[in-house]
């Protein structure tokens, strides 16, 4: 009998080298250690055996059961990592391929350009203010100091409804628009976005396109208050790295008036084509508010100071995105659009 | 404006190179746009702003150069050698109309000999962008160009027999051939110079034809006139003619150069042309202009600017204009010469100050004083957001606001549709871009249309932008709409999930928005739109309001539109929507009961809606329902013909129970019961 256990152990060794599914490492499992299996029965039948030889061969059972149950519980983990390994080797894929494209679109570059400008003067405590596109020749020239006949309105050649009613031409009607409303509170601080017309229509103009103007008034505003708002913002759109410089200007509506210009964001302001080989692109025009606009607006210009800007979103998304032509804009080719 | 390096150089020394001058002027408000070298000449490109109209003038430029520079201005003395007679003898000149005419000067010179100029004058004009013509002429174009005066000569003997100047406005109808050999029709609101009878020049624009000076001149008579740029600018614009002379008056000119310009002339003639200058000038100036006086105050240049200049400094540029002061403590009382009428302010003069300053030498500060809160406001981030939804799935594009008329026809408008009643340009840039638009859809084909023929497929765009109505002589309302189109399938793909960007492709996408803007109580009802397929179009309503409309484009407008490819569009009222939006988030408990799904597919006549179908179940389905959801539509075979099978899942659960088998068949079977008698549904 204990040779018959010996042997026993030997044989499912034997065997378990041959099994390699867990069916038939049941099967084996069943005929060893099942209710009739092999071991049970031996172990069963140990009640026959003489008292004296009963504990020798009753451990040694039971170690080839322990035995025997290891090594099968060992096989089933050995095969179940193989399946296991098989499955994970099978379910192999080219992760290369490329993704589910998820069906996808974007803002317009002008709408991403516009809400960069605008989110950095609301960081500076600016609202936004709005007006209509269609204005009174009012808001758009007279209470801008713009009166009829005036030269200056010859740089902004208009399109007409009536004879008093005009496509605003830049976005500083709002200026006028928002004073009435706020006058005589202190500080004011507003941005105002928009689209504005102007008739032109060339390589570099389009009848219509989109401004963002700034305005600024409390007690003791100043000139240089202008240009640390300015650089600033420049710092914000363009990098640390950008110069600023501001040339004499002129607009009906603000006096100083000045045109701020930044090294070529392009070639750093060594000269290329963009800069006109001058090393600075002009970005915006500025000025502190003449003081008849003031006035116009309800506020006493000798009490009270302010600035102004204005500026082309165009003219900034194109240097800031390298648009090398405006009529992209206004094209919407997907190709176009899918960039930004 | 084109400015000759050595002409300049005649009033000012110039002892930099000429980048470095153009720096210099640019950097005072004096814009530079291009410096040329030619021969042995530089000229420089000026873009003058439009309040400088006076350095149009030379001497006027120089008078820049000598404040930027330090350098002496050098303005021409003046020597005539004039007959004994007594030019009102030869004219008289009377302004009918002053307040168009300022000032009128006559001189007659006799005797003068018409010939070509010599060199250094033809050079001076060629380098400045006239042709020469002849010596009178050239000398009047000279001396505009470096006084900003304009002048013109006529041929004295060809002005009729009055030896009259009369300025006065035209009759209706009258005509003049300038020189330009065009024949102008006048009309009562230009002004016009006559011999006592006949026109014979458009005041300010240009001569006549008839008395131009030729080669048969021997008298002739030089104007220097004064006529009222806001006129000039009119009368120039009407006739479609703008000359440098009609340039000038536009932008101003100093009514007290009149003589000074007319006196060099004159220098000029006798020293190239000989003649007798005859003595005297005929100057008729109704009402002399005086010089503005304007109170500087030193506080307030360093009050608007931030610096911190001091009295002397502030002088000095004054002075280097050759603006004369008289002091006042710390403040200034400056008189302005006629030749600068764009200082008005002392705001104006604190302009003079700080360009002559420096604009780069003013420091960089933020302000300082009450903080304010910024942002936007409700709307403001409603707009945002509703971009920013819609732009996770399409792109966003811009069109512009002005449209062509005929597409009305075009999206097959009915003639009464209220979107043809639009606001007209009165002076459009062309027919195409006439009206400003009622709705988005047309620009948004054109977009689809635009991208088909450059072969870029599978479109889905969508603008938010302003359309406008009439409200008669009052503003017109501009209202935001929100329209987006669809065509072509997702995205090409290995994984074979490709979907159409249908009908229900774009409600998706228009549901999912409403849903994340925040409006819940809409309806999808079939509708018939024009420019919509009739059978697949729906309004979207809000208590019975409309407020847009979503379907696929009628076949034949994509064919008026030249496209191809089916098209689905919606277009909706964005302010209408925002003032609708009741629901603000608030969450709903979340049981940690089960949720049973039951499965049910029902067969009922076509023209049985989907929504009425869930809505019936919704109203049936006890609070215990908490989700209907549509995941079958067949028609076919299976089913009747007239008749349609819809599945659904429904999604029961509790909040304060595990439901019971008992509790769910129950009230499924509600459900049926009341779909089959209020729709005669029958499960199939």
């Amino acid at each position: 009998m204990l040779v018959n256990l010996k042997k026993i152990k030997e044989r499912v060794e034997l065997k378990l080298t041959d099994i390699n599914s867990m069916n038939d490492l049941n099967e084996l499992k069943v005929k060893m250690l099942g209710r009739k299996g092999e071991i049970t029965l031996l172990l069963r039948s140990l009640k026959d055996l003489p008292v004296e030889q009963r504990g020798k061969v009753g451990k040694l059972g039971n170690e080839v059961k322990g035995e025997v149950e290891k090594l099968i519980s060992l096989k089933e983990q050995d095969i179940k990592n193989h399946v296991l390994n098989n499955r994970l080797i099978n379910e192999a894929i080219d992760v290369t391929l490329p993704g589910l494209p998820i069906q996808h679109g974007a803002k317009h570059p002008l709408t991403q350009m516009a809400e960069e400008i605008k989110e950095i003067f609301m960081g500076l405590g600016f609202s936004i203010a709005e007006g209509p596109e269609i204005e009174l020749d009012y808001y758009n020239f007279e209470a801008l100091n713009i009166p009829r006949n005036h030269p200056a309105r010859d740089m902004q050649d208009s399109f007409y409804i009536s004879e008093d009613i005009v496509l605003r031409t830049h976005t500083s009607p709002v200026q006028v628009r928002t004073m009435e409303k706020l006058a005589p509170k202190l500080p004011v601080k507003i941005i105002v976005p928009g689209k504005v017309y102007r008739r032109d229509d060339d390589a570099t103009h389009s009848p219509m396109f989109q401004q963002v103007e700034g305005l600024v008034i409390d007690e003791k505003i100043t000139f240089a208050n202008l240009k640390g708002t300015l650089m600033l913002f420049a710092h914000q759109v363009f990098g640390d790295d950008v110069k600023a410089r501001y040339r004499p200007s002129y607009f009906p509506f603000t006096e100083p008036s000045a045109e701020m210009d930044i090294s070529c964001v392009n070639c750093k302001g060594s000269g290329c084509r963009v800069c006109s080989h001058t090393g600075w692109v002009e970005i915006l025009g500025a000025g502190m508010i003449d003081p008849r606009v003031l006035i116009y607006g309800g506020y006493d210009p000798e009490k009270v100071t302010g600035f102004a800007f204005g500026m082309g979103i165009e003219r900034i998304a194109m240097l800031k995105y390298g648009v090398n032509d405006l009529r992209l804009f206004f094209d919407n080719d997907k190709r176009f659009l899918e960039q930004f | 404006m084109i400015v000759s390096i050595n002409w300049l150089n005649k009033y000012v020394d110039i002892n930099i190179n000429a980048d470095e001058l153009a720096h210099k002027i640019t950097m005072a408000g004096i814009e530079v746009e291009e410096v040329k070298k030619v021969d042995e000449d530089t000229i420089l490109e000026l873009e003058l702003t439009p309040n400088r109209g006076d350095c149009l003038g030379l001497i006027n430029l120089a008078r820049e150069v000598s404040a930027i520079t330090g350098n002496e201005l050098k303005i021409p003395q003046i020597n005539i050698e004039e007959n004994d007679e007594d030019i009102s003898d030869y004219v008289k000149v009377e302004i009918a109309d002053s307040s168009l005419c300022k000032r009128y000067s006559a001189r007659v010179i006799k005797n003068v000999q018409i010939k070509p100029s010599p060199s250094w004058l033809q050079d001076a004009l060629n380098n400045s962008g006239i042709r020469p013509v002849n010596n009178i002429v050239d000398i009047t174009n000279y001396v505009m160009l470096e006084s900003n005066q304009p002048l013109h000569a006529f041929d004295y003997d060809l002005l009729g027999s009055n030896k009259k100047i009369l300025v006065r406005k035209a009759k209706e109808g009258e005509v003049i051939v300038t020189l330009d050999e065009s024949e102008r029709v006048l009309d009562e609101e230009m002004l016009v110079i006559t011999d006592g009878d006949k026109p014979v020049a458009l005041a300010g624009v240009m001569g006549g034809l008839h008395s131009e000076i030729s080669d048969d001149t021997v008298n002739i008579l030089l104007e220097s006139a004064n006529f009222l740029g806001t006129n000039v600018r009119k009368t120039s614009k009407k006739v479609g003619l703008r000359s440098e002379s009609s340039i000038r008056f536009e932008k101003g000119v100093d009514v007290n150069a009149v003589i000074y310009a007319s006196n060099r002339a004159t220098q000029l003639i006798q020293e190239l042309a000989g003649g007798e200058v005859v003595r005297g000038i005929a100057d008729i100036y109704p009402e002399p202009q005086k010089c503005l006086n304007i109170k500087l105050r030193t506080e307030k240049v360093n009050d608007l600017l931030g610096t911190e200049l001091s009295a002397d400094e502030i002088e000095k540029h004054l002075i280097s204009l050759s603006f004369n002061l008289e002091k006042e403590g710390t403040d200034y009382l400056v008189k302005i010469p006629t030749y600068r009428p764009d200082i008005e302010l002392e705001v104006d003069l604190i302009e003079e100050i700080a360009r002559l300053y420096g604009y780069e030498n003013i420091p960089a500060t933020l302000p300082i004083g009450g903080t304010t809160q910024g942002g936007l406001d409700d709307y403001q981030k409603f707009r945002k957001q509703a971009t920013s939804i819609l732009a996770r799935s399409m792109f966003e594009v811009v069109n512009y606001s002005f449209i062509n008329p005929a597409v009305f026809d075009s999206l097959l408008l009915s003639d009464d549709s209220e979107l043809r009643n639009v606001v007209k340009l009165a002076n459009p840039l062309s027919e195409e871009q006439s009206v400003m638009r009622t709705l988005l859809l047309p620009e948004l084909l054109e977009n689809i249309n635009r991208n088909l023929a450059r072969k870029n497929d599978n479109l889905s765009f969508f603008e938010i932008g302003s359309v406008f109505t009439p409200k008669g002589d009052n503003l017109p309302e501009e209202r935001l709409k929100v329209g987006a189109v669809v065509s072509g399938y997702t995205e090409v793909n290995w994984l074979k999930h490709k979907v159409e960007l249908d009908f229900f492709y774009l409600k998706g996408i228009l549901e999912r928005w409403l849903s994340e803007i925040g409006l819940s109580n809409y309806e999808f009802r079939s509708s018939q739109k024009a420019s919509y397929h009739p059978g697949r179009t729906a309004v979207i309503l809000v208590d019975e309001v409309e407020i847009g409309v979503i379907g696929e484009i009628h076949p034949l407008v994509l064919d008026n539109f030249d496209i191809k490819e089916r098209v689905c569009a919606f277009e909706l009222e964005l302010d209408e929507v925002y003032k609708l939006i009741t629901s603000k988030v608030m969450m709903e408990l979340i049981t940690k009961y089960p949720a049973v799904e039951r499965d049910i597919a029902i067969v009922l006549k076509d023209e049985i809606t989907a929504s009425r179908v869930v809505n019936n179940i919704k109203e049936n389905g006890t609070e215990l329902l908490r989700n209907v959801t549509v995941f079958d539509l067949y028609t076919g075979d299976q089913v009747e013909t007239g008749y349609k099978s819809l599945a659904f899942k429904l999604k029961f659960q509790a909040l304060e129970k595990t439901l019971t088998e008992n509790d769910v068949n129950e009230a499924v079977q509600n459900i049926l019961m009341k779909l089959e008698k209020d729709l005669a549904a029958k499960l199939r």
